[in-house]
């Protein structure tokens, strides 16, 4: 993770701040954005790239730790970046956040039943059953990751894997239109 | 491009089937072309020779620099010196990386300029190849964009966008690194390529809320200061910053990138701001009420110590790139867009005012500081560089176009050649690159055929490019070149006789005699010792048609006051004795 924000502005209370990046699906466009991340030194908490509902389009979701001047100026540093085609703000939108992780833990016969009463509880499920092990899949906000993950910890996690958060605006409208012009449109500023 | 010269191109026999088709580098030139390129400064190489092959019969002019950092020094002094976009050209490897400094200093900047660079052949990429650099992963940060071409239909479209990205916004350097097939390939040559990005490009505007806002803000303060930065030269916006600042009786200080932006010799003008800027300026910073800053960034060496800088003033800040405003200073209104345009809007909503209590203040402080002023101070048989500057400035009636370097000569010559034109003065300041004057003012040569144009540099960043005056005599290139000779890196000494004890380490040095050094490399050279030399040696190079050397050795151990040191309050200056002169 990069270091912390040399800037000397006072910092507001940092919050955990989502946003949406489309980007040109080209060979060097994630290298772009993490460069910028690094040498900025922005704080990532979390950030995912896949393919969205249009060719050629990739989306990024990216969750930092920051004040919201600081997330203002994560937006307005990706938007000069010339494969960024748009970028949304999604912190203070009505929007849906979820995260999805794999636990491998310790299951002991013994304790196997009270393991699996548990993950039923969190709306997980066993994916992996071993001799000595299960591994745990769950789906959620960060909150219920993060509990779920303490539940588990005294029976003993041998490996620990988060996908980092994906986001999506709630509403019928598609995110990322407002940048991203057609081709036909040209470069005109 | 001329039917003449697509005709030269088919003479040579070339295997085309579609006579529409064209090489990746005939398309390189093809649209340097159309984008309007006279001039071209490079280096010829193994990678990029299928681009310098099929040059002949274009209309564009490649000077042969010694040096790729001077190709890219000159592309980015042509571009400061006409607002048009440099073009450098080098091949890969070593010759990309070269261009590395030069690059980073025209990021700093905000000029606008394109590197081409050759590259190994797709085939070979990645394979650490007989000259093979990643350059579009080492200039990544220092580029406003870069681009990897691999196959000939990719040139035009990237090259046209690399224009397009340039000068657009806030302008910088794009870099399109183009392997030898891609040069070497057949692509048809559409009349408009189609654009390659997906994307608009949209420059913010300021809200009329938002200038609504400004305008209250100035009408009400009683110790406004206007910032000029670069942004009023390169929106074009003197005029607009004049008409702003005579309406509302404000005056205007410059950054060191701003100087030209408003005339120097104009009633509201203060000069310069910062760690070597005016001490009445300084002062009257931090006791301001409101500072209206125009396409500026409060670089560290304008603030210096952010948590004490103008803490009594309200800010305005007008600047294209969003991500400037409240990065180190936190601003009351936020005025993003072209400074021109937001001017335009600005004026008509603020009050005719005269605020002379105010002005009557800063004079005052004026003229507390004249003791000190070295201009007013007598020789006594030296030679002090500040009035070689001064010396200069008068019998250049204010009008050359002045190239400087970097370091105690820069800071001299911001402080006493006084500007009162936009583009007439270039030099590094973000990244403070030595070496810099004399390849940006070649560059600024083509661009300024008929302009009087003076290099002032120290013997330090003088020899770091030095290999450039060769050029010139190759060239037939008409430049006065001053070198401002103390013997020592004069602004590291500085810093080590007030921050450092005394110790000189490392800042002593010897120079070749600089002029048997231009001579030997075809250029006239004459030297200055003494102040009352100057008149005759200026008006020496002035008559000569070629380039000239004029050394001028100076006293070694002056120092560039006031001196606001690194991360201190402004107020806090280092001020030359009152004194320091009538003990000698």
């Amino acid at each position: 993770m990069p270091h912390e924000s040399a800037f000397a502005l006072p910092a507001g209370p940092k919050t955990a701040q989502t946003l949406i990046a489309y980007v040109e699906d080209r060979p060097g466009t994630l290298n772009r954005i993490v460069s910028l991340f690094r040498r900025r030194g922005f704080n990532i908490e979390s950030l995912t790239v896949g393919r969205t509902e249009r060719e050629g389009i990739s989306r990024i979701t990216v969750v930092v730790r920051a004040d919201d001047e600081t997330a203002r100026r994560l937006e307005a540093n990706l938007y000069k970046l010339f494969n960024v085609l748009s970028v949304e703000d999604v912190t203070h939108a009505p929007s849906v956040t979820r995260e999805m992780a794999f636990v491998k833990v310790r299951a002991a016969q013994e304790r196997r039943a009270e393991l699996l009463q548990l993950v039923q509880t969190f709306r997980a499920r066993v994916v992996d059953l071993g001799p000595e092990s299960v591994i745990v899949e769950t789906t959620g906000t960060q909150e219920k990751l993060d509990g779920l993950v303490e539940v588990l910890r005294p029976f003993g996690i041998i490996e620990l894997v988060r996908t980092g958060a994906v986001a999506m605006l709630r509403g019928p409208g598609a995110g990322g239109q407002n940048g991203a012009a057609r081709a036909e449109d040209g470069v005109a500023a | 491009m001329s039917s003449q010269s697509a005709a030269v191109q088919q003479s040579k026999g070339s295997p085309q089937a579609d006579p529409a088709q064209k090489t990746g580098a005939q398309i390189v030139w093809e649209v340097l072309a159309r984008e309007g390129v006279e001039v071209v400064f490079g280096y010829p190489g193994g990678a990029i020779m299928p681009t310098y092959d099929a040059l002949p019969g274009y209309p564009i002019r490649h000077v042969l620099v010694r040096h790729e950092q001077g190709a890219a020094h000159m592309a980015d002094g042509y571009a400061r010196a006409s607002g048009k976009v440099g073009v450098a050209i080098a091949t890969s490897g070593p010759g990309a990386t070269n261009l590395v400094t030069g690059i980073a200093t025209a990021m700093m900047d905000s000029s606008p300029i394109v590197c081409i660079t050759g590259q190994v052949p797709s085939t070979a990429l990645g394979s650490d190849a007989f000259q093979e650099t990643d350059i579009t992963g080492i200039t990544l940060p220092i580029t406003k964009h870069n681009y990897l071409v691999t196959r000939a239909e990719d040139v035009a479209p990237a090259l046209h966008e690399a224009f397009f990205i340039a000068r657009s916004g806030r302008p910088g350097p794009v870099l399109v690194d183009i392997t030898k097939d891609a040069q070497q390939g057949l692509a048809r040559l559409e009349s408009r390529p189609p654009p390659r990005s997906m994307r608009r490009h949209p420059i913010p505007v300021a809200s009329s809320e938002a200038i609504a806002r400004a305008a209250l803000l100035i009408d009400a303060a009683e110790r406004p200061l206007i910032f000029a930065g670069q942004g009023v030269i390169a929106s074009g916006s003197s005029q607009l910053l004049r008409e702003l600042a005579e309406k509302t009786g404000i005056p205007v200080t410059s950054t060191l990138l701003g100087l030209g932006g408003f005339p120097a010799s104009h009633p509201l003008s203060l000069g310069m701001m910062g760690m070597h800027g005016e001490a009445w300026v300084n002062a009257s910073i931090q006791e301001a009420d409101l500072l209206i800053a125009l396409g500026m960034r409060f670089d560290d060496r304008v603030t210096g110590k952010l948590q004490t800088y103008a803490v009594n003033a309200r800010k305005i800040h007008a600047e294209i790139d969003p991500t400037e405003i409240n990065k180190n200073v936190r601003v009351d209104v936020a005025l993003p867009g072209d400074v021109g345009r937001t001017l335009s809007a600005l004026i008509p909503a603020v009050q005719a005012k005269t605020r002379q209590p105010w002005l009557d203040r800063i004079s005052a402080r004026r003229s507390e500081a004249a003791p000190r002023d070295v201009q007013t101070i007598p020789c006594g048989g030296k030679l002090y560089a500040a009035h070689v500057l001064h010396d200069l400035w008068r019998l250049t009636e204010g009008k050359a176009l002045v190239v400087t370097d970097v370091g105690q000569h820069q800071m001299w010559e911001a402080q006493y050649y006084k500007h009162d034109r936009p583009r007439s003065l270039i030099t590094s300041g973000g990244l403070g690159t030595m070496g810099f004057a004399l390849p940006a003012a070649m560059g600024a040569r083509f661009a300024r055929p008929q302009d009087e144009i003076w290099v002032v540099a120290g013997d330090g960043g003088f020899q770091m490019t030095a290999c450039e005056m060769v050029t010139c005599a190759q060239e037939g290139l008409k430049l006065n070149i001053a070198i401002i000779n103390n013997g020592y890196l004069g602004m590291v000494r500085q810093w080590q006789e007030f921050f450092y004890n005394r110790r000189y380490v490392a800042t002593p040095l010897r120079s070749p005699d600089f002029v048997k050094l231009a001579e030997a490399h075809g250029l006239a050279a004459l030297r200055v010792t003494k102040r009352e030399e100057i008149p005759e040696a200026v008006a020496r190079a002035r008559a000569e048609p070629g380039s000239v050397v004029v050394e001028f050795r100076v006293e070694q151990e002056d120092s560039v006051y006031p001196m606001v040191p690194a991360n201190t309050d402004l107020r806090d200056m280092i001020r030359r004795p009152a004194n320091a002169f009538e003990e000698e």
